[in-house]
């Protein structure tokens, strides 16, 4: 194997990690801050129990996102050297904008996030988590700005040629408000609401099946729905933009989505499928003119095709780009449908008695995680044959230095520290679900209750 | 070229990745060297204080890294990418021990058994080490230069190239450094027999310090006369040396007074004045290639343009603010002895 596919490996599989815990962060984030501010304005303890427990959840999840993350910033300069040089003016700004404005008040705030309940006064407390939450918020629209760059250059001018070529930005807030970047922000922001949502959802689904800390688990339970319902359909607008934004600027990805070959013809939208590049053909349940009608309204509407691309020019795993966009989508579409039918039950008065419900709930954690990750997949294997779409390619994006048994050695390294890492996140979180927001005694009281109870029976 | 107040922007922006690296220094040094000691310290509850110590503070503190990070790729990409690509495996190993440091304190205190405890303990410690000891490892590489040709491209051998033996003691004197600044931040948090401990501990710790020091500047002098140039060319800057060894000397004087406030002021003072050093011994260069001067990387030939340094300098003036204002606010509210309660480590 070259050093191109070795580090392209390495540069997937720390990226698809490291995004396991930054939208549990976030999401973990705006159900906290629910929680927390529900404490502060009904003043009942067991919004504080809650905020309580997730905050050492989420110590968990951040802990792990901040020590991988660092290894992406470094990834740029150790394994892709020709692209720092070449985006550094550009997409440095970016991170050092993520770094001083988001990255810096999520840290700062989060000491007394995790440490502060007993030091400071409830509403400094929320200021804090609010501070952790914003922070977090901030971070993906630093991100995601660099990457939407990325796919859809603006704001800059290309200066030098060959090797000596690079970009240098011309305008900041073209950069920042680049065609797609606002689509994919709110597209991510609401994919990272939906990971965290569902993993409230999950746990208290399982506490109210086991019959354990049931008063607080439904309380739980319809704040993460209202979330992961507000969001699973809103997450269809913004997917819907989002993909007229590819259709427009990208449309050698939009073709590589629905396997759409002809040069010039109607797209179809497939529900599923299986494409076959060869001979050109999708293998699937279609709606024919689907994807024409989807961007224009009309059934016959042409949509460029990959034949339209030179070969070199456009992506090359095109059914694994298909099935990923597909595996997503369809993943959106469950998660409306199970929010909406539980809202239904909800509504009738029978939610949490409707056992097989709470169990689907409980494994549909992982979906979100995996629509989260497939739709990168599809979003960044959609860009090849480019790193930063029309202007630099990957393979000349390399650390021309960096040689083959290098990048294999911390290949090899990454993979033994991150099954690591997972095994013993599971483990931990596993262990803090288990034991729940708090001790359980024979008597069921809560922890303040029983605080308020023994200065009864222990009078001084 | 812009100017602001007479200093061009690639000046200026060498200063701000001077100064976030020396914030870095002095903020994750103590927490490295807090890391550094843990093994010396027998007991559990010792080692929960001084866990506890860092608890509420070492993830801000390695946000500096990440800042410092994001600045020198911004500001100066063409360095950032050679001397990453460059220095390859010593970069990755950093990676690694980064990771290993920030699971082993996330990870220590949520199994009772005694092996668990003393398997994070001891990746805890060794990755402290490690840590600034690498850091000195590349300070020193980047203190010598390194074999850049061609489109700044690295042309040099692997990884035992990097551990020549100027960048060794610059790595131990690193290592010692963080360990003295460490025990101070943890006498100013414990009392009790943790405290006495550390009294014992601190004082090995500078005289481990002041060793390795003399012996690298020593070297430096016989061996490596060009990297004093800039003084022997400017003597009004023998200030600077003059002024390091005024701080360091103040450690000890404080630390046998029992003012670990003062003290630990003047480990951070020693700390800036010693990368104030780099930067004159360095400026305006940033990495010298030892094969061509062409090749030799300048704040002016890696700076980004004039226009991306504005707009970062413009961040970071309305950034410097906030982030002071929320370190503040964070090391006031754990500011005195650590206290253990339930959310604790």
């Amino acid at each position: 194997m070259d050093v191109e596919i070795l580090s392209r490996i390495q540069f997937a599989f720390t990226i698809a990690f490291h995004y396991i815990y930054p939208p549990l962060s976030i999401g973990l984030g705006l159900i906290m801050v629910i929680m927390e501010s529900l404490y502060l304005k009904t003043g009942n303890k067991e919004y504080e129990l809650l905020a309580k427990f997730w905050t050492r959840i989420f110590a968990l999840t951040f802990g792990i996102g901040v020590a991988t993350g660092i290894v992406m910033e470094f990834e740029f300069g150790t394994n892709w050297a020709t692209y720092s040089r070449y985006v550094g003016d550009v997409f440095g700004s970016a991170l050092a904008a993520e770094g001083i404005f988001a990255f810096a008040l999520e840290s700062g705030f989060l000491g007394v996030l995790l440490f502060g309940w007993n030091r400071v006064k409830p509403w400094v407390h929320w200021v804090a988590t609010m501070g952790v939450f914003l922070g977090s918020m901030f971070s993906a629209v630093w991100i995601v700005i660099a990457n939407s760059w990325q796919q859809t250059p603006a704001g800059f001018h290309v200066v030098g040629e060959g090797m000596e070529a690079r970009a240098e930005i011309t305008d900041f807030w073209e950069m920042v408000f680049n065609p797609s970047s606002m689509d994919r922000l709110i597209h991510t922001w609401q994919g990272a609401f939906l990971a965290g949502a569902f993993l409230v959802l999950s746990v208290h689904a399982y506490y109210l099946r086991k019959g354990r800390f049931v008063e607080i688990s439904k309380k739980a339970f319809r704040i993460a729905l209202v979330v992961a319902t507000i969001f699973s359909l809103s997450q269809l607008v913004s997917g819907h933009s989002s993909a007229n934004g590819v259709a427009e600027n990208q449309p050698a990805k939009l073709a590589a989505f629905e396997g759409h070959f002809e040069a010039s013809a109607p797209g179809d939208m497939y529900l599923f499928g299986w494409v076959d590049k060869e001979s050109q053909q999708v293998w699937g349940i279609k709606i024919p003119g689907g994807l024409s009608f989807l961007l224009d309204y009309r059934f016959d509407t042409p949509v460029t095709g990959l034949n339209a691309f030179a070969e070199r020019d456009r992506p090359s795993q095109i059914n694994a780009v298909f099935q990923f966009y597909h595996i997503m989508i369809s993943i959106g579409m469950f998660l409306i449908a199970l929010t909406l039918f539980a809202c239904y039950k909800w509504y009738r008065g029978d939610l949490f008695e409707t056992k097989w419900l709470l169990w689907v709930f409980s494994f549909s954690v992982i979906l979100p995680q995996v629509a989260n990750q497939v739709g990168w997949y599809a979003a960044e294997m959609g860009r090849q044959p480019w790193v930063v779409y029309g202007l630099l390619r990957t393979s000349d994006a390399l650390s021309k230095s960096v040689t083959e048994n290098q990048v294999l050695f911390s290949l090899i390294m990454f993979f033994f520290i991150y099954t690591l890492l997972l095994l013993l996140f599971l483990y931990l979180l596993n262990k803090k679900i288990k034991h729940g927001p708090y001790d359980e005694e024979e008597d069921n009281d809560l922890p303040f209750q029983r605080e308020v109870a023994q200065s009864f029976s222990n009078p001084k | 070229m812009e100017t602001l107040a007479g200093i061009d922007y690639p000046t200026l922006w060498f200063l701000v990745v001077g100064g976030l690296f020396s914030g870095y220094a002095i903020l994750d040094g103590f927490d490295f060297g807090a890391g550094a000691w843990h093994l010396f310290f027998n007991q559990e509850k010792s080692r929960r204080l001084a866990l506890n110590a860092i608890g509420p503070v070492w993830d801000g503190n390695e946000v500096w890294l990440v800042i410092g990070g994001g600045a020198l790729f911004a500001g100066f990409p063409v360095m950032y990418a050679t001397l990453l690509s460059g220095m390859y495996i010593p970069f990755m190993l950093f990676l690694m021990f980064i990771i290993f440091r920030a699971v082993s304190i996330e990870f220590r205190s949520k199994e009772e058994m005694a092996w668990w405890r003393k398997m994070w303990d001891i990746s805890y410690s060794v990755s402290s080490i490690v840590l600034p000891f690498l850091l000195g490892i590349v300070l020193g590489n980047v203190l010598l230069g390194l074999p850049i040709g061609e489109n700044f491209e690295y042309e040099g051998g692997g990884f035992f190239t990097f551990l020549n033996p100027f960048a060794l003691m610059v790595g131990t004197s690193t290592l010692a450094l963080m360990m003295s600044h460490g025990a101070i931040y943890l006498l100013l948090k414990t009392e009790g027999r943790m405290y006495a401990k550390l009294t014992v501990l601190l004082k090995k710790g500078m005289i481990f310090f002041m060793v390795s020091f003399g012996i690298t500047s020593l070297y430096t002098l016989i061996y490596i006369p060009h990297l004093s140039d800039t003084f022997r060319n400017q003597p009004v800057l023998f200030i600077v040396p003059l002024l390091v060894f005024l701080s360091i000397a103040n450690v000890p004087r404080l630390s046998s007074k029992k003012k670990y406030g003062q003290a630990f002021f003047f480990s951070s003072l020693t700390i800036s004045l010693l990368l104030v050093l780099v930067a004159i011994e360095l400026y305006p260069n940033l990495l010298v290639s030892t094969l061509d001067p062409q090749y030799t990387i300048t704040v002016y030939n890696a700076a980004a343009s004039d226009k991306s340094l504005g707009i970062m300098l413009t961040f970071a003036a309305i950034g410097t603010p906030l982030v002071i204002g929320y370190t503040t606010f964070v090391y006031l509210t754990f500011r005195g002895k650590v206290k253990i309660d339930e959310m604790s480590y």
